[in-house]
């Protein structure tokens, strides 16, 4: 039975990533299980600079998951490649920085530098819907997104992946823009834009009044774009939103996804990914499948 | 270390109409727990209620392996688990939080708890008295009706002042007074407290003022309580609006030097 993938040029030992900004850099879920166990882990977003991320309230539960409005709070590029890169690299997975800017400038010097570091590949961060400048405001249009993926690419010998915003009217139209521009593969989806009021104080719960969703309650949503993305581009395509099991990375998979991510899903029980890994094994055996390679996108529309 | 446990509900009390007390067998969680940490309970298998719910440690029975802790009533998920019976298989995780209660270089310590807020007080306040410090709780509630876990901090302390806001049990005021009047008489080498977030400012305030060590138990909504997802910030005394600067009550708390952070 083969579990092992390339993802746009990247050797993964099974299709089970956990997703940028639910995991750290890893060292905190490193106390639970060998982080070896996945196929990949995409770090938390990080920017050329520290940014503080925003005000609290950051983050609520809603029906079947949460919002979140975190603003991207990470310690730069420097401190990840100092302290949290040596660490990663203890562990036989494959690694892939979540890179975030609010320029262009800003994400092709990023770039410059993320290239010359020793991880896997890179994912564009074209997508986070909680801070002002940047990433959506760049992800949100057919140009926006060739732009800067193009720019990038042109200073970024790994893979480069392209992470999508769902709150577009036409997500196949910006997965193009992706395979146009360059890129080697795209993921989606990022969490969808909402916002929760406390009905006593008449006010949004979070400090942001925004923030994206992500859990269960987002699933079927990323499941129909995935599929769309599938049937219009030729690229490799990572595939989440609300993935808890392997019966959910199965059906993105069916979809049109080569790989996946846990995402919120790490936050409810820390060994999500791992349960998915053996979850997703199961599958394979029970339905008599060799290569799980086999099963990308072959659900069969009505 | 953390760990992920599915632990036996052995014990059940309910306190007051909408808070509970729960004993569970949790051996390592109680070996590895400090005052001031606190463990993520899930209380549901399926993906409704989503989140794990932030709860308090009150007491770790180190000798039988049994950890306690009390919660308040306050949403669904806290409902389904004031449900669970005897017997039940409780989803913890834990111990979580690196800042914990620091007591040990002091010998006369200050212990202020307001409302449901008192929880946490009760694990460091025994633990100080084992060892031998003297201890001075101060312990407030709005009125007789939400008065409770009187004998248990009697128990653990030299000294027991409690307080209700409108008078209506034991002495009348705020339990922050009665702690200002041992701090002027000199009694009070350091302050701990947990409690509604008025009391927290106010506790701040009074040891900045009187130049007293003070460390403050914070809340804030989480969701993986291991210092992941970055929701739970609290702005630090640093912290400008051009330069914001962030720490988390998961990972740098839940308790905090008083005058290492904003809560304004």
């Amino acid at each position: 039975m083969n579990t092992k993938i390339n993802f746009a040029g990247i050797e993964m030992k099974n299709p089970v990533t956990v997703a940028s900004g639910t995991f750290g850099y890893g060292r905190e879920y490193s106390n639970f299980f060998d982080l070896s166990k996945l196929g990949g882990i995409i770090t938390k977003g990080t920017s050329l600079k520290p940014k503080a991320g925003n005000k609290p309230s950051r983050v609520c539960e809603t029906a079947s998951g949460m919002l979140n409005s975190i603003g991207l709070q990470n310690p730069g590029v420097e401190y990840f490649a100092n302290n949290d890169l040596p660490f990663l690299k203890e562990f036989d997975t494959a690694i892939i920085v979540n890179a975030c800017g609010s320029s262009i400038d800003e994400y092709v010097e990023l770039c410059k530098i993320l290239n010359t570091l020793d991880i896997d590949g890179v994912e564009l961060n074209l997508s986070c819907p909680n801070v002002k400048e940047g990433c959506m405001a760049f992800g949100n249009t057919y140009d926006g997104v060739k732009q800067v993926t193009s720019k990038v690419r042109k200073v970024l010998d790994k893979p480069l992946i392209v992470k999508l915003t769902p709150n577009v009217t036409d997500i196949a139209s910006i997965a193009k823009a992706v395979e146009d521009g360059g890129a080697d593969a795209v993921s989606l989806i990022n969490t969808l834009l909402g916002m929760k009021i406390d009905i006593d104080k008449r006010k949004p719960v979070l400090a942001n009044n925004t923030g994206g969703l992500s859990g269960p309650a987002i699933k079927p949503v990323a499941v129909r774009m995935v599929y769309q993305v599938s049937q219009a581009v030729n690229i490799p395509i990572l595939g989440m939103g609300g993935i808890v099991s392997g019966d959910d990375a199965i059906e993105f998979m069916l979809a049109g996804a080569n790989a996946i991510s846990i995402g919120a899903g790490n936050f409810i029980n820390p060994y999500t990914s791992v349960k998915t890994v053996v979850e997703i094994e199961n599958y394979m055996k029970k339905h008599k499948i060799d290569d799980i390679n086999d099963i990308v996108g072959t659900v069969q529309m009505n | 270390m953390t760990e992920l446990l599915l632990a036996e509900l052995i014990n059940k009390q309910q306190l007051k109409s909408d808070i509970f007390k729960f004993s569970v067998k949790a051996p390592n969680i109680v070996k590895n727990a400090k005052p001031g940490n606190f463990i993520e309970i899930r209380v549901s298998e399926q993906v409704e209620p989503f989140l794990r719910r932030p709860i308090s440690i009150y007491n770790l029975d180190k000798e039988n392996g049994i950890l306690e802790f009390i919660f308040q009533v306050k949403g669904k998920g806290t409902e389904i688990l004031s449900k669970a019976e005897i017997g039940a298989q409780i989803d913890i995780v834990g111990p979580l939080g690196n800042g914990t209660f620091k007591y040990e270089s002091y010998q006369n310590i200050a212990i202020l708890g307001g409302g449901i807020g008192i929880f946490p007080l009760y694990e460091l306040a025994k633990s100080a008295k084992n060892d031998g410090k003297n201890v001075n709780i101060y312990i407030g509630f709005r009125n007789k009706d939400l008065v409770m876990l009187e004998s248990e901090f009697k128990e653990i302390s030299n000294k027991l002042v409690l307080t209700t806001d409108d008078g209506s049990y034991s002495q009348k005021g705020f339990a922050i007074d009665y702690l200002e009047k041992d701090i002027n008489n000199g009694k009070i080498d350091a302050i701990f407290s947990c409690g509604p977030l008025p009391m927290l400012k106010a506790v701040q305030k009074l040891a900045i003022e009187k130049n007293i060590p003070c460390q403050l138990s914070l809340e804030e909504k989480m969701a993986c309580g291991l210092g992941v997802c970055l929701g739970c910030a609290v702005k630090t005394a640093k912290s400008t609006i051009e330069n914001p600067e962030y720490w988390h009550v998961c990972k740098g708390g839940p308790v905090f030097n008083a005058k290492d952070i904003d809560i304004s």
